[in-house]
């Protein structure tokens, strides 16, 4: 075993249990066990929002998957990859103030809790729970293979073990720990992968013998390369250009990061995490990525882009260093299954149960059941792991753009149209995740843009069109809500 | 029932006139817009670098701190402006709001 690079990956497990005792602690005394458990109890400061919500959103393809790609287009795909700077700013920006305000009025925990006092609605609730459920379980499952392949290539443990290794970090710290712990856990896995950007990005440009010559090298080597339009000229601008909506703006509608947008403290934390998220989003993005095109010239022929970035790291850092460096990817994947693991044990407690099965259940047996519901559910998804299903796979696919086209509109619209109902909830769910996987399937990116643009263009029009054609039904209901929302 | 169709997105409705709306929400949506805004310019100098100078054949491009300048202005500098619009932003027009209940008095 390469024990210099395994020994940082140990150090970061034992702080990541750590922070999960630490955070048990909490719970064990807030007043409320619910909010504390899924919301940490709104205490989020600037900077831990910022970084929960970068770490949550930067996953392996950040890391891993991005680069890989890079590595083969060149400078093209980091153009692409610079659409997420926007998410630094946007999310909060536009759900901001007004999402924090609504949900404290109406004491709201999760983004299912909001949907269903904004609708009124059994079915929509059932369906937005349905999705998160299904296409978070789909999502985890794929990143939990990503940490599990990572963990094996450094260390050499098979497979499964290293799965096993990776899948009892998260989940203990997460099932006890709850929301407090993924948001602190988070933050140190945010900063790792800035510093391991940072390293990585050094050393890979001391490596080809600076800029200049390494741009030179590729121009001598393709000089499709460094245009906008990838090695093989197959990036059109319109094309790169629709991933504003898949991973800039769009990510407005993921329910992971939408959560968060009500969890900070005030006004202040907001305002701090858009500077702070704003930086480290883009540095991150634009530092990996670009790490993937400068490794060409320093070791070319890699032919499996998935491991680019391991191998680009071993090569050119000393070996401690490296280690460092692969912890950043790992963070990534804890980071980002973390936040999904509670996202769906909210769902499926405080949304389904909560809601439906038993709404005066008692605080004591909430509690058991929600650290038990997060254990099982880890366990779960490991078990999937092992050997995942190609349904699983498919379904991972269609998660992300899936996810949006179901719930940015029902959110956007019901802060901002006090007319939105639930007929154009229900309508904008419907026909954008059906549209997005069928257009998938019959029709891949049409018009030339990516798959996810048409879906949320569709899910729009619905919404609006349902709205109207059924304004008068359940009028005095609608004004409850209205006042309920808006009213000072 | 004519004026409906007119409506938009961030408009402030008709039937706020029977109830006090939220006097923190004009802040609110004020904000949000600056956030589109920002977006929107974010996307037109990432757009317009990148494919402005971009388009060239390669053996007419021309470099800065050795990236090709396309790059650089569109990722590089781009990347740097709005990180300092995002900062000015907030320090300038963001303002600071109770966000709890029963505005104002929160805490």
């Amino acid at each position: 075993m390469n024990w210099p690079v395994v020994a940082p990956l140990l150090i970061f497990l034992a702080a990541v249990f750590a922070i999960g005792f630490y955070a048990s602690k909490h719970i064990q005394k807030a007043p409320l066990f619910l909010q504390e458990y899924f919301l940490g109890s709104r205490e989020l400061g600037g900077f831990m929002l910022a970084m929960t919500m970068v770490a949550t959103y930067g996953s392996a393809s950040s890391f891993i998957g991005g680069p890989g790609v890079a590595y083969t287009m060149g400078f093209g795909w980091v153009l692409l990859a610079m659409s997420q700077l926007v998410t630094g700013y946007f999310t909060l920006a536009v759900l901001g103030k007004k999402f924090a305000i609504m949900s404290r009025k109406i004491k709201a925990i999760t983004l299912v809790d909001f949907l269903k006092e904004r609708y009124h609605s059994k079915w929509v609730v059932l369906l937005s729970s349905f999705s998160i459920i299904i296409f978070m379980f789909a999502v985890m499952a794929a990143q939990w293979v990503g940490g599990g392949r990572l963990i094996q290539s450094v260390t050499g443990v098979s497979y499964t073990s290293a799965l096993f290794i990776f899948a009892m970090a998260v989940l203990v710290y997460v099932a006890i720990g709850g929301f407090r712990a993924v948001v602190i856990t988070d933050t140190l896995q945010g900063i790792v992968m800035v510093f391991g950007t940072l390293f990585v990005l050094a050393g890979v440009i001391i490596a080809g013998g600076g800029v200049s010559n390494i741009v030179g090298e590729l121009v001598a080597e393709n000089p499709n390369l460094v245009t906008p339009y990838g090695h093989d000229l197959s990036l059109s601008a319109l094309y790169v250009s629709s991933f504003w909506i898949l991973v800039g703006v769009g990510v407005v509608g993921l329910p992971q990061v939408a959560v968060r947008a009500m969890a900070y403290k005030n006004s202040k934390a907001m305002h701090r995490a858009m500077i702070v998220g704003t930086i480290v989003v883009g540095f991150i993005m634009l530092g990996m990525h670009v790490t993937g095109v400068f490794a060409r010239p320093v070791m070319p022929g890699i032919e499996v882009g998935d491991t680019v970035m391991p191998l680009i790291t071993m090569e050119v850092l000393p070996a401690w260093l490296a280690g460092i460096v692969l912890a950043a990817p790992m963070a990534a994947i804890m980071s980002t299954v973390d936040s999904l693991l509670l996202l769906v044990s909210s769902t499926i407690i405080k949304d389904v149960y909560i809601n439906y099965v038993k709404p005066d259940a008692k605080e004591r047996v909430v509690k058991r059941l929600s650290i038990t519901i997060t254990a099982v559910l880890g366990l779960v998804v490991f078990l999937m792991a092992i050997s995942p299903p190609d349904f699983l796979i498919w379904l991972n696919l269609y998660a992300f753009g899936g996810l949006q086209a179901a719930f940015i509109w029902p959110i956007i619209m019901g802060l901002y149209w006090k007319k939105g109902n639930a007929y154009g909830a229900l309508t904008s769910i419907i026909v954008g995740v059906s549209s997005y996987i069928i257009f998938d399937v019959l029709w891949t990116n049409p018009l030339g843009m990516h798959g996810v643009v048409l879906p949320v263009i569709l899910a729009f029009i619905g919404y609006v069109v349902a709205t109207y054609l059924t304004h008068n039904d359940h009028s005095s209901q609608h004004r409850e809500t209205i006042i309920k929302f808006w009213s000072a | 029932m004519d004026d409906e169709h007119s409506k938009t997105v961030f408009d402030n409705e008709t039937s706020s006139s029977d109830f006090e709306e939220d006097p923190r929400y004009k802040i609110a949506n004020r904000e949000a817009l600056i956030g589109v805004g920002i977006a929107i310019a974010n996307f037109l100098w990432w757009f317009l670098f990148a494919y402005g100078l971009g388009s060239k054949p390669v053996e007419e491009y021309t470099y800065i701190l050795g990236f090709p300048a396309w790059f650089f202005y569109s990722c590089v500098l781009g990347f740097i402006v709005f990180s300092v619009v995002v900062i000015l932003a907030v320090k300038f027009f963001f303002t600071d709001v109770s966000l709890e209940e029963e505005g104002g008095n929160g805490e």
